[in-house]
């Protein structure tokens, strides 16, 4: 187990410093520095200020001063602002980790609830409703979503106040964001569901005289959120890091949206730092779904 | 031996026609087998197929989609980036009109030369342009998107995942780790990264690819370094299993060669899971050129995608929000379509859901 | 005579499946005394699994009683509502399956799943339960019981887990066992250990069991009666010598025929030629009638009755018709 934790964790340094290499000289090979927009600036403003950046030196030699700063956390300076990255990242990621957090808990909980019962009540009317709305659900992109929310309860109805930031109203966001992992996770579960039903433990189970509820939620549950894990572990990165569209649609201050602004600003360090973060935070939460496996299903060995 | 509930008989308590007792031909055996008709396994599949309601309305709304965005640009008069002209002159009262309206200028004209004008079926937008066919354009760039893109995966997941699978041992585990490390690449961010690279460098490209837009490619590009290693791992799982089974062996023991054996033997057997795995691809493609669409980083104008024409529509969706309406529900409904026949092709697919 | 602990009469099990109804079982009716063992014999879909399973209530998806009755100590299982029928699962009947690799629960350790029916159906607290896991494990000849109870099922042998199916069942000394198949998917050295396991128990705790299996083998060693199936229908029941040495049905014969032993070593083989029926498509008169090389008019036409054939003993089968008016045509000739 030790062992395993340590090769995947050498595995995972190694990967992110691959995504360090190809984030850096993607994004260099990006006609136009930072500082070119700005004509007003005279050559030598744009000459300091690169320099002040690191900009003037050989790409290796940027690339090798970039890495010496990230071992010791420092991401840089904005070359839009002049705030730290790290700050910002940080800041930024707070918003879109609450707004994705709730929407996680809920896409997880009810998408294994409703799929339960779409593979208990198989070809009832409840079980057709279920599949119905999910695929509906999953066929229905998330701007898409979020802006019809945002036009019948923000301009339509006006229940929800619209643009502000600052009123802690997450509910469209996070209904947005929760909708489409929700679906897909009650389609998963579904299917596995009915997949291990047919099992043969199960039918042991069943004559040992253990009662339906408990077989579903005890024995075959268990075996059925296995297919589930492997789906929920790359989503919560994607979600916890917040949905570009959804933040700017509702004008959230996230993380996804701090990338895009990095990447129409040619804001060099932003764009590295979030990449690394959010490669990170995929990383570690494969890593964290791998072990989750593991303790869900005791055959698989890690050798 | 319990008494009471056998029957008890003696045989010859019985008045029987002796004449039943002679021997039976082969033929009156034979007629008595009644053998379920043999068929194969796809001709099996695509009964159950047509059989299943949802996966036949899929396949009628995507053959009617297609058909219209073929034949539409027949029949409409109109160009997706034509500003409409009335009698050689720019109508500069066509702008947003509502579905089925005419301008003033085209109700003019239309009552002078007593003529009748195609009718704008889905209104104009903020350019007086045809919105209809606008959409059929747009739909038209997102199903290519989503087709080729699912081309550009299949391809090149299955060829590594399938020698990956395969070759097995140090090989396997090298070609894992590149998928392993791919797999951790947040896509998105890889996408608008390319995207914003490749819109720079091809800039000055001409002919089709200035036509469907550097983003356009770049999507490609993406899907072909990205997207295929999910098929890959899924071939190579299928393959590591399938490997094991006798009648690999038995084509290895007479000598057969890796290539034949992956293409003759193995794939045949995993080619459900990758016609469901293609199939429910195009919808995910489908979803990321809007998205990037929506982002801006989409296809260049005035080259419409529905991604594109919904995020347009957005903007101006206090006003006009019928036009959100139109490419956003022609997405849902081909991106539903493709699932929902997705999950038909699995049902009819899948032996171990046959009854 | 002992008590009658289990009958089922004119059982009708069908499957409803998108190509129509399949009726796996057609009228099957047998009982059981206290403390015997019957054997059910079959080829692969003779229905022999399915009655065993219609007996527990645990028939797979559109599978459905639609006749007949299951009377335990006299009473009709078939009217026992949930709660009854949860009690009467593992606590009055256990069932041990065929393929102890996956009729284990691969996520629970051996003891929670054994400990499991012990805390449904006994008084017992949880470490009581535990104890008795242990001892029970111990009666199936599990060696370090209590390391056993800690691992998961994948740790341990086919035999090994087929023993602690075995534990499961009888944990709560059920009145009666049904073994399906249950040495099928084991090794041949294991098959027999567990037999004799198994007919060991039997003396020990008194049960009655069902054994199904088409393993004549199993049947012959072990078994007080045994019935033959084919197509969902008894067509043959008796004693095991009866079964053995005068078998009056053209399927048994023909089922004896075909299995190798020490004593046939030099004659050829006879297979049974054709493939099992079709359930969905039942034929009008007997159901082996076109695999039968004696098979007559009456028999494409009409199904064939149980009769008597001997003292305890009775087939389905027209040739016993023919045998018996010939021999008695031959008398009055005389």
């Amino acid at each position: 187990m030790a062992k395993y934790v340590v090769k995947r964790v050498l595995l995972a340094i190694v990967t992110i410093f691959i995504i360090t290499l190809i984030a850096f000289f993607t994004m260099n090979a990006i006609p136009g520095g930072p500082f070119n927009s700005e004509k007003a600036s005279s050559p030598q403003v744009k000459a300091a200020l690169e320099a002040r950046y690191n900009l003037d030196k050989p790409l290796l030699t940027q690339y090798v001063i970039y890495i010496k700063g990230l071992l010791h956390g420092d991401l840089g300076i904005s070359t839009k602002t002049g705030r730290d990255i790290g700050e910002t990242i940080f800041e930024s990621f707070k918003v879109s980790a609450t707004i994705g957090g709730m929407a996680a808990v809920i896409a997880i909980i009810l998408g294994i609830v409703f799929g339960s019962i779409a593979a208990l009540k198989r070809n009832t009317i409840v079980d057709r409703i279920i599949v119905f709305l999910s695929t509906l659900c999953t066929a229905v992109p998330s701007f898409v979503l979020a802006t019809l929310l945002l036009y019948v309860f923000c301009i339509k109805l006006g229940w929800i106040q619209v643009w502000d930031a600052n009123s802690n109203n997450f509910l469209l966001p996070v209904i947005s964001l929760s909708m489409y992992p929700m679906s897909y996770i009650t389609r998963l579960t579904k299917t596995s569901m009915l997949d291990v039903l047919g099992q043969d433990y199960v039918r042991t189970a069943k004559a040992k005289g253990v009662s339906q509820r408990l077989v579903i939620f005890k024995h075959a549950l268990r075996n059925a959120l296995i297919p589930v894990i492997t789906y929920v572990g790359p989503m919560l990165a994607s979600i916890l890091t917040g949905s570009m569209v959804v933040e700017s649609i509702f004008t959230l201050g996230g993380l996804g949206s701090k990338f895009v602004t990095g990447i129409t600003n040619r804001d060099y360090p932003m764009i590295m730092g979030t990449t690394i973060f959010l490669a990170i935070l995929m990383v570690v939460m494969n890593l964290v779904s791998d072990l989750v496996y593991k303790l869900v299903d005791p055959r698989i060995t890690f050798d | 031996m319990s008494e009471n509930n056998m029957p008890k008989k003696n045989p010859l308590s019985m008045q029987i026609d002796l004449a039943k007792f002679e021997k039976a031909t082969e033929e009156e055996k034979r007629q008595q087998d009644v053998m379920s008709e043999s068929s194969t396994f796809f001709k099996d599949s695509m009964k159950k197929l047509f059989k299943n309601p949802l996966a036949v309305f899929s396949i009628i709304v995507l053959v009617a989609i297609i058909l219209v965005i073929i034949f539409a640009p027949m029949v409409v008069p109109y160009g997706y980036s034509e500003i409409l002209k009335v009698n050689g002159m720019r109508d500069k009262t066509a702008m947003n009109l509502g579905p089925m309206q005419f301008s003033e200028n085209e109700l003019k004209y239309m009552e002078e030369n007593n003529v009748k004008l195609f009718p704008h079926i889905f209104g104009t937008d903020e350019l007086s342009r045809d919105y209809f066919i606008r959409v059929v354009y747009g739909t038209r760039v997102s199903l290519a998107v989503g087709f080729f893109a699912s081309i550009i995966v299949l391809i090149i997941g299955v060829l590594y995942g399938s020698i990956s699978g395969y070759a097995g041992g140090k090989v396997d585990l090298f070609m894992m780790r590149i998928v392993d490390v791919i797999y951790s690449l947040p896509d998105m961010l890889v996408i608008i990264l390319l995207s914003v690279v490749l819109k720079e460098v091809m800039g000055e490209s001409t002919g089709i690819f200035a036509k469907l837009g550097t983003n356009m490619i770049s999507i490609f590009i993406v899907f072909g370094l990205l997207y295929w290693v999910g098929m890959a791992r899924l071939v190579r799982g299928q393959i590591l299993s399938v490997k094991e089974n006798e009648y690999v062996l038995a084509a290895k023991s007479i000598g057969a060669k890796p290539g034949r054996i992956i293409w003759k033997h193995i794939l045949p057997n995993c080619l459900s899971v990758i016609i469901i795995t293609t199939a429910l691809q195009i919808p995910s493609a489908i979803f990321t050129e809007s998205f990037l669409s929506f982002i801006g980083l989409g296809v260049a104008a005035p080259m419409p995608s529905l991604g594109s024409l919904a995020n347009t529509a957005r903007q101006g969706i206090q006003s006009y929000p019928y036009k959100l309406l139109f490419p956003a529900l022609m997405i849902c409904l081909i991106v539903l379509a493709l699932n929902l026949l997705g999950d038909g092709l699995r049902d009819a697919l899948d032996p171990k859901l046959k009854k | 005579m002992s008590e009658k602990i289990l009958e089922v009469k004119n059982l009708h099990t069908s499957f409803f499946t998108d190509s129509g109804e399949v009726k796996a079982v057609n009228g099957v009716s047998f009982s059981l005394e206290a403390g015997k063992i019957l054997g059910i014999v079959g080829e692969s879909g003779s229905g022999k699994s399915v009655t065993a399973y219609s007996i527990m209530q645990i028939l797979a998806g559109t599978g459905k009683v639609v006749e007949g009755e299951i009377l335990y100590k006299g009473e009709n299982i078939l009217n026992y509502n949930k709660n009854q029928m949860r009690s009467f699962r593992g606590k009055v009947c256990s069932i041990i399956f065929q393929d102890p690799m996956t009729s284990l629960n691969p996520t629970f350790t051996i003891g929670s799943q054994l400990m499991e029916a012990i805390l449904l159906h006994t008084d017992r607290n949880k470490e009581q339960a535990r104890e008795r896991a242990a001892e029970m494990l111990t009666l199936v000849g599990v060696n370090e019981p209590e390391k056993r109870l800690k691992q998961y099922p994948h740790e341990l042998s086919g035999g090994m887990r087929q023993r602690v199916m075995i534990a499961m069942a009888l944990a709560c000394e059920p009145d009666i066992l049904i073994a399906d198949e249950p040495t099928t998917a084991l090794d041949v050295t294991i098959q027999a250990q567990i037999l004799e396991l198994m007919q060991d128990l039997q003396k020990k705790l008194g049960m009655a069991i069902i054994m199904v299996t088409h393993d004549l083998g199993v049947i012959a060693g072990m078994c007080d009666e045994v019935i033959v199936m084919y197509g969902g229908r008894v067509c043959e029941r008796g004693t095991a010598d009866a079964i053995f040495y005068h078998s009056a049905h053209e399927y048994t014969k023909g089922l004896l025929r075909s299995i190798p032993s020490a004593s046939n070593m030099k004659e050829k083989l006879v297979p049974i030629e054709g493939t099992p029926i079709n359930l969905l498509n039942m034929p009008k008169g007997c159901a082996f009638c076109s695999r039968c090389d004696n098979a007559m008019k009456i028999c494409l036409e009409q199904k064939p009755d149980e009769m008597w054939v001997g003292e305890d003993h009775l087939a389905s089968c027209w040739m016993n018709v023919k045998k018996e008016m010939q021999e008695k045509a031959g008398v009055t000739n005389e």
